[in-house]
């Protein structure tokens, strides 16, 4: 059981049956006052997200899915092929499902699969990834406003903020949880 | 990393080597060669760095090789914090204020329904200097200022840390409606002396610091921002969700704004007005739509304390917290408390609106998930 003060992004939790994970996390406390949690919530099954605020005390059913250990193989269109490091079986899930985890996935990433009665809903992403910056400002533009962290994309596609000292061509850390560079990767 | 003739101005440069970043007030331009022109004379095109404001001719050097990151990059806002304290203790200092220094660690921090105190053996890390701070008001300390550690069990997002850096003063014989002017004095004052001047931009909008600031009753905030009755919500149980849903976004857009007039039971340790027994003279300053500071004339009744703290305590057991055991000794010294008004301000909120930071993580050292 999980109670409200566990509640982070990326958390997974029945509400009305359905599995959901929260996407979108805020702790408010008024002057005083008790402290409220804020969240995004996408279900898992369909999709839709909602807006819920809960409170100290509240207390969620964590959702049970089944894990299961798998391989990303490669990307088809919106399908996503993985492969059971079992039994070779492979499955597709699509973008949409997928989420933000879609941004993290590169070939032969070991993940865990999410089942929703024998369903694939998602997968469970490492919680940090090496990915090599594909696209970035060279640094000294003059432009001081912004001096401290520069757009960035990587491989996937997927677009963050970086230390300015980082090139292009260079591999860096991700932590998935956050989306947010971690550190720079010595080769 | 190569310099022009104007680089023999700038400290230390005979440190410098490939690798190491400098974040410069002054913009930098890069030569064909690939070498950078660091031009530390006034460029015709000079416009200030707007996430580190006041920084002047300040240069600080930011080394890449290092691996803590996340701590070199706040390198700037650290220096900025470091500017804006001492800023504020001269102010208070030539305002006939003294700095004081109480326990951290205490053995019964004030029953309030919704603030955990951190244990502490036996004892707690106190959530606030509140309780000494007044005793020190009763022993005939009449101007004083605290800037300190408080520690809040649970308290953590963007604007929450839970150890945290609070500033308190307290001043006898006046009330609340004072203090909010020495509030406004005092944050005017320390933007400009670190060079922020008398506007500000915080989250995409420029906040006027010019006196007077707006002052709104919380009621005509329910009123007007939530189309509900304080009362109601009070009732209802919706106080808390319409705060922070319709009521604080909207508050200190322009301006600075001071909120006043909470309900009685929104001030367990705040006087009651006079002709609305229903209200305390209490009040919150927002600015960008963050709380930043919570002040208030002080309750002086040690009876009324006292049920007020066991009215608290209920609250607390009946949503199965932990119940704190009376302050005696603040209750037996209050007596002698004279009429006073005292205000705590949160620095690190502070920082962050000067700074135009969007996270409290950005405005300090180490947060506790980096320990």
């Amino acid at each position: 059981m999980y109670s409200a003060s566990d509640l982070r992004k990326g958390l997974k939790v029945v509400i009305d049956r359905d599995p959901y994970v929260v996407t979108f996390f805020e702790f408010s406390k008024p002057g005083k006052g008790q402290a409220l949690y804020r969240t995004k919530l996408r279900n898992m099954i369909t999709g839709l997200t909602l807006d819920r605020t809960f409170r100290e005390g509240d207390t969620f059913e964590p959702a049970s899915l089944e894990e299961r250990p798998m391989q990303y193989l490669y990307k088809e269109g919106s399908h996503y092929h993985f492969m059971d490091n079992q039994t070779y079986e492979q499955i597709i899930i699509n973008e949409e499902s997928l989420a933000e985890s879609k941004n993290f996935l590169i070939e032969n990433l070991n993940v865990k699969v999410l089942l929703f009665r024998d369903k694939p809903i998602g997968v469970d992403l490492p919680n940090f990834v090496n990915l090599r910056v594909i696209k970035t400002e060279l640094w000294v533009k003059g432009d001081t406003s912004k001096a401290d962290y520069k757009p960035a994309t990587v491989e996937t596609g997927y677009e963050l903020r970086i230390p300015p000292f980082v090139g292009e061509g260079e591999l860096i850390t991700i932590d998935t949880r956050t989306g947010e560079y971690s550190t720079r990767v010595k080769e | 990393m190569g310099y022009g003739k104007d680089a023999r101005f700038v400290k230390g440069l005979s440190r410098w080597s490939q690798g190491l970043y400098i974040f410069s007030p002054r913009p930098l331009t890069q030569t064909e060669t690939g070498f950078v022109a660091l031009a530390f004379r006034p460029f015709p095109s000079f416009v200030p760095i707007p996430r580190s404001p006041g920084m002047g001719d300040e240069t600080v050097i930011i080394n890449s090789s290092i691996k803590n990151w996340s701590l070199v990059r706040r390198k700037t806002a650290l220096r900025q914090r470091a500017k804006i304290l001492q800023a504020i203790r001269d102010c208070f200092v030539g305002q006939g204020f003294w700095e004081v220094e109480t326990p951290h660690r205490i053995p019964a921090p004030a029953p309030e329904s919704y603030i955990d105190a951190v244990p502490s053996g036996s004892w707690f890390l106190h959530p606030s200097p509140e309780l000494c701070m007044k005793r020190m008001l009763a022993a005939g300390y009449e101007k004083i200022f605290q800037i300190c550690r408080c520690w809040r069990e649970g308290e953590r997002g963007s604007q929450h840390i839970p150890e945290f850096t609070l500033l308190e003063w307290y001043h006898s014989g006046v009330d609340y409606s004072t203090l909010m002017e020495e509030c406004a004095v005092l944050i005017q004052t320390v933007a400009t002396r670190v060079g922020l001047g008398e506007r500000i931009i915080f989250c995409d909008q420029p906040i006027d610091l010019t006196t007077p600031w707006e002052k709104i009753p919380l009621r005509k905030a329910f009123l007007e921002y939530a189309k509900t009755p304080m009362e109601e919500a009070l009732k209802d149980g919706s106080f808390d969700e319409l705060m922070v849903r319709d009521i604080e976004p909207r508050l200190g857009k322009k301006k600075p704004t001071f909120v006043f007039d909470y309900p009685a039971e929104r001030g367990a340790l705040a006087r009651l007005k006079i002709e609305d027994r229903t209200l305390a003279e209490r009040f919150e300053l927002y600015m960008g739509g963050l709380e930043l500071a919570n002040g208030f004339s002080e309750l002086a009744d040690p009876e009324e304390q006292r049920r007020r703290f066991d009215r608290e305590n209920e609250n607390r057991r009946a949503m199965g917290k932990p119940v704190y055991v009376i302050p005696e000794r603040f209750l037996e010294e209050l007596g002698e408390m004279p009429p006073s008004a005292g205000i705590a301000l949160g620095i690190d909120r502070l920082v962050m609106i000067f700074l135009d930071a969007r996270s409290i993580d950005e405005v300090v050292a180490f947060t506790p998930e980096e320990l």
